[in-house]
């Protein structure tokens, strides 16, 4: 268990999350990091901790540079428990630190762990001497919870940016130049989609602030530190809040006979013939929070369910209730789905898809199995619909 | 001039020229008529957790 160098005085002890699969619902395939850092500068300062059960592979990584009692500043720039959960075990063994967080991060620490810490409370702009150097706050308010915060250390160019531009990646590498970038970017795309996506506005006025700083690296609270590709996450952040899509179309379906499917497959055609790229989702094979990752750029979103019982499946409702909370926008819907007699599972499905504000295309409902006849004329149609998009 | 109020808890700002019409608030609405079980349209807070902006 071993600290690991930014530079000659700051260091990497947070934790890694090797068998993570489950991120309150997110599924995380690769595991996560929790990511803490300690500042050895005349005020020995410790931003962020590590989830409660990783607390003492946290410690063990401080007590190799410095011994953990002797800290005097403790940052906690988001109150969720992955960050959070260590401080109450800290604060006891560290009684006369003080612990800074922003306006709701008092608040909410207070209301999770019900103890009236030595809070000293920053806002954006302010500022606080370390020694040599010093750390100043920018709140991420809403990115992704109220309380969010990140600091900036002007000396080294440092932006320590909590969950902004983290991913949730278990590797005991730390920098983006020593992992396939590639999967890098997928999880930090993953991560926007499934946490950041809902907050737009407030992300753009993150990004913003970020902008008017000279940044050496990014230090998120989970996952790789970005150091050579600073300004390509940057960019990627940019397209994200600005809701950009591409000409890509995703059908996301479920089905009991199988004739959903055949629909999905027939709309399917209409984007091949149009050379628009196309991806399939039975959501029996695949987690929503996958979806999402390719829901976040892709302009085309299709959504498939028969009718069970006068309603849509339980898996469709699960997809779109997840969707809708992340509030993707600018996107083209499509409903579709097969149904025996009462049929309202495709109006339910499209109702959804107009509460988020997106274009519809015209819906597509189908009584038992379509034929092959029926098929070529759905793919025709929504071919020709396509036109008018 | 009736004063801009901001969320506390996600940092939304509303601004009486503009209302929130999407939820039935007409421009030109001032914080103090709009009724009690509005909430805020980004995060879900009740009124009582606005603050006016100087
Ligand atoms: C990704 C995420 C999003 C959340 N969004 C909201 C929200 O929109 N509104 C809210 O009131 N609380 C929100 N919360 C806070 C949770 O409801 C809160 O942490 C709650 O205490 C969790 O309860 P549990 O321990 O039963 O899961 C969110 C939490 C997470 C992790
Ligand atoms: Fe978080
Ligand atoms: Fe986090
Ligand atoms: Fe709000």
């Amino acid at each position: 268990m071993q600290p690991v160098a930014l530079n000659d005085f700051i260091y990497w002890v947070g934790a890694i999350d090797w068998d993570l699969r489950n991120f309150h619902g997110y599924m995380t395939q690769r595991g996560s990091t929790y990511n803490a850092y300690l500042i050895m500068d005349e005020k020995i300062t410790l931003i962020d901790t590590v989830k409660y059960y990783l607390y003492d592979e946290m410690i063990e990584r401080i007590s190799k540079v410095v011994d953990p009692s002797k800290i005097d500043i403790i940052i906690s720039n988001h109150v969720e428990m992955d960050h959070s959960g260590g401080l109450p075990r800290l604060m006891e063994l560290c009684p006369n630190a003080t612990l800074i967080t922003s306006p709701n991060g008092a608040k909410g620490l207070e209301t999770h762990y019900k103890k009236h810490w030595n809070y000293k409370i920053m806002k954006t702009g302010d500022s606080i001497q370390l020694g040599k150097t010093s750390l100043q706050f920018i709140l991420e308010q809403m990115v992704h919870w109220p309380d969010n915060m990140a600091c900036y250390m002007p000396q080294t160019k440092i932006l320590f940016s909590n969950d902004a531009f983290g991913q949730h990646l278990a590797t005991s590498e730390r920098f983006d130049s020593q992992y396939p970038l590639d999967i890098i970017m997928l999880e930090a795309k993953k991560y926007y989609a499934n946490i950041v996506l809902p907050y737009d506005t407030q992300t753009q006025k993150v990004l913003d602030a970020v902008s008017t700083l000279d940044i050496a690296m990014i230090a998120p609270s989970h996952g790789i530190i970005w150091k050579d590709h600073v300004g390509a996450i940057v960019t990627q952040y940019n397209n994200w809040a600005a809701n950009k899509t591409k000409e890509k179309a995703l059908i996301i379906y479920d089905t009991m006979w199988n004739s959903t499917k055949l629909i999905a497959h027939a709309i399917k055609n209409a984007f091949e013939q149009k050379h628009i790229p196309v991806q399939m989702y039975d959501l029996k094979t695949i987690h929503i929070s996958d979806i999402m990752t390719d829901v976040l750029d892709a302009k085309y979103i299709c959504v498939g369910s028969p009718t069970l019982n006068n309603n849509m499946l339980p898996t469709v409702a699960a997809f779109l209730t997840y969707c809708k909370g992340l509030a993707p926008k600018n996107r083209v819907g499509l409903a579709f789905g097969s149904y025996g007699w009462g049929g309202q599972s495709v109006a339910q499905v499209e109702a959804i898809l107009a509460e988020m504000g997106w274009k519809l295309l015209p819906a597509i409902k189908v009584n038992y199995v379509p034929d092959a006849q029926l098929l070529v004329t759905i793919a025709q149609q929504v071919f020709e619909n396509l036109h008018t998009m | 001039m009736d004063k801009k109020y901001e969320c506390t808890v996600c940092g939304y700002i509303y601004d009486p020229k503009e209302g929130d019409p999407d939820n039935g608030i007409k421009a030109g609405t001032a914080f103090k008529d709009i009724p009690d079980d509005w909430v805020c349209p980004v995060c879900g807070a009740g009124k009582d957790q606005f603050e006016p902006v100087d």
